[in-house]
């Protein structure tokens, strides 16, 4: 019993967030790896990316609650999301033709590109504070817990409870879904392939007769799902706040490079490495503890290994320890 | 064909071409030779796009080409090989060939989602297509290996396989015979003739091969410190007095004067 109270507090208060945590980190590192691995540059505005995209459906998603349709007990921002898709394709085709765009016709060193990217950053920083402002924005609705922790215990009669939030589920199968379809569309259509041989040997899809241009804004139109999606989502589980996309920014780098940069699958497995590391050394084990380990034996403190203060600490951790003794990632990075 | 006029590429103050002007006359097996160094590579890379020519004009049947992107370039039937095989390493062999006609149905989304049906016959004819090029090139037992792991030599055969995957009109050759051995040697020269002769494809090559060279191509044209120094039939050439000094060596004046046909 004391073993069965132990697993579920470990479930609620480490696996469950770990995986909702994990797929929106391994959806921002899939944008983010697959820039790198077919534009060549390190995309410091996917973050903000994300967050623009989170604005959209934040605003679909009031406007519609104002006129009365919901699809409850899903939340309404899910019927906005693929309005939202198609405003974000057209902002970053828009970015793209503007901005980078000339970048790569001068044939730019891959740090010019970068510091474009900071400069988008800022825009886009500046238009969403803007646009919906800097605080905490509510935008869920429809019903909020799949299991509560009270009905768990009912239904056990265990002390502990485990709370199952619908929008856990609905990042996690979101995730699946997403990169399901992206693997899909890279190993199997043509256009996919052609990304690929792009990202593994620009010169060659050149003399091969594949346009750079269209495999660029397919990039974009992927970063655009992507990174709407994952800001959606991780403001319907939290709340949507502008200023906690821009703190994604590390761990979902720390992700992408822990995995290889230019790996989708190593984007996806860095991303649950990042996120299980930063809950596994941020949780207080004392419930745990208490539970498995005889009175005795417990220890006085919170078993904490680090306070969430410095959680991101982390990323920046593993980032280094990566770079210092595998710099490829654990998949090897670099081509898709 | 092909007219190149007067083209420069500097790098800095380095001058790699130095005033090119040569014409790649439609149907021929034009021969490219001369020293390390003399710009060839350079001069391709002007061709196919890759590289900006700082002054100069590249002419395809009186259309100025110059500077058009490598994939506009392929559209219209310009193909070139890499002196350094290239290959998309981590597809097989096979993905590789199919790769190559890169305007196919399949490449926008739309089609893929709406088309399925035509997609899957062009991937079934372009498969087909690839197994012929990996057969006529003996190494179709290599289909299924990843790209990246085949040897040297190999990798120029899919090279050379790649610009048998469309209809090309011009396809510029950059040392495919380089660490290819004897054998493979004839099979790609034998490639080359039956492209020419079949399917009317015109040829530059670069090689430094001169049997290679000879058996192919005419007419040659011999490239030192950016310029053109000569050009001839195989024969013109090797009697030429300022190639002999500046490329091909007293060797060859010696085994002819031995009577010793090289
Ligand atoms: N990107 C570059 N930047 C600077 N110099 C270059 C560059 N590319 C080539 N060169 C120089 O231009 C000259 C011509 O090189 P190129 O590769 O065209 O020679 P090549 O005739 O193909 O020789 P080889 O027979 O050895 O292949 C060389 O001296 C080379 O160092
Ligand atoms: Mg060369």
């Amino acid at each position: 019993m004391d073993l069965l109270n132990a697993l579920v507090v470990l479930a609620n208060f480490v696996i469950i967030p770990g995986i909702a945590y994990g797929s929106t980190l391994a959806l921002g590192a899939l944008g983010i790896t697959l820039i790198y691995g077919i534009l060549r540059f390190s995309n410091f505005a996917h973050g903000d990316t994300m967050a623009f995209g989170g604005m959209f459906a934040v605003l679909g998603t009031w406007w519609l609650q104002s006129k009365g349709i919901s699809i409850a007990p899903l939340p309404t921002a899910l019927l906005v999301i693929p309005f939202a898709i198609v405003l974000m394709i057209l902002f970053l085709l828009f970015c793209d033709r503007t901005i980078y765009r000339y970048y790569r016709k001068v044939k730019a060193s891959p740090i010019i590109l970068v510091m474009a990217s900071l400069g988008i950053t800022f825009i886009m920083n500046g238009l969403v504070r803007f646009i919906i402002g800097p605080g905490e924005r509510r935008f869920a609705d429809g019903t909020r817990f799949l299991i509560s922790a009270r009905d768990f215990k009912a239904m056990t009669g265990l002390n502990e409870g485990l709370a199952i939030r619908l929008s856990q589920v609905i990042t996690f199968v979101a995730a699946i879904i997403i990169v399901a379809a992206l693997f899909w569309f890279l190993n199997k259509t043509r256009t996919g392939k052609s990304m690929r041989a792009f990202s593994d040997n620009e010169d060659l899809a050149l003399l091969s007769g594949i346009n750079p241009e269209k495999v660029v804004t397919i990039v974009w139109v992927l970063v655009a799902i992507l990174a709407t999606v994952s800001g959606t989502l991780y403001g319907l589980d939290k709340t949507y706040k502008p200023f906690t996309y821009f703190m994604l920014l590390l761990p979902m780098f720390a992700a992408a490079i822990v995995g290889g940069l230019g790996n989708p699958v190593g984007a996806i497995a860095g991303g649950f490495v990042i996120a299980f590391s930063e809950i596994f050394v941020t949780y207080a084990f004392k419930k745990f503890f208490g539970y498995i380990l005889p009175k005795d034996m417990l220890p006085s403190g919170i078993i904490q290994i680090i306070s969430t203060d410095y959680k991101f600490a982390v990323s920046f951790t593993i980032l280094v320890l990566v770079l210092l003794f595998r710099p490829t990632g654990i998949f090897k990075g670099q081509s898709i | 064909m092909i007219k190149i006029e007067n083209v420069h590429k500097h790098f800095g103050g380095f001058r790699a071409v130095d005033g090119a002007s040569l014409e790649i006359k439609e149907g021929s097996i034009t021969g490219l030779i001369g020293p390390n160094g003399a710009g060839k590579t350079t001069l391709f890379n002007v061709i196919a796009g890759v590289l900006p020519p700082t002054s100069g004009v590249i002419k395809m049947a009186q259309t100025d080409i110059t500077g058009l992107p490598p994939h506009e370039l392929f559209a219209q039937g310009v193909l070139r090989t890499f002196q350094i095989a290239h290959e998309f390493g981590s597809m097989t062999v096979l993905e590789n060939l199919m790769m190559v006609p890169g305007g196919q149905t399949g490449e926008s989304l739309w089609n893929t989602w709406f088309h399925r049906k035509r997609i899957a016959q062009e991937e079934a004819e372009l498969k087909e297509r690839a197994l012929d090029v990996l057969k006529f090139l003996t190494i179709d037992h290599l289909a299924e290996e990843k790209a990246g792991n085949l040897s040297g030599g190999q990798k120029k055969l899919l090279e050379l396989g790649r610009t048998m995957m469309v209809d090309a009109k011009v396809v510029f050759l950059d040392e495919v015979g380089a660490g290819v051995n004897r054998t493979l040697l004839n099979t790609i020269a034998d490639a080359i003739i039956r492209l020419n002769r079949e399917r009317g494809y015109t040829f530059c090559i670069i090689e430094h091969d001169m049997d290679f060279i000879s058996r192919l191509c005419d007419p040659v044209i011999v490239m030192a410190e950016g310029r053109v120094l000569a050009q001839g039939t195989a024969e013109e050439i090797k009697r030429n007095e300022q190639v002999i000094e500046a490329y091909l060596g007293t060797g060859i004046k010696n085994q002819k004067a031995d009577g010793v046909n090289v």
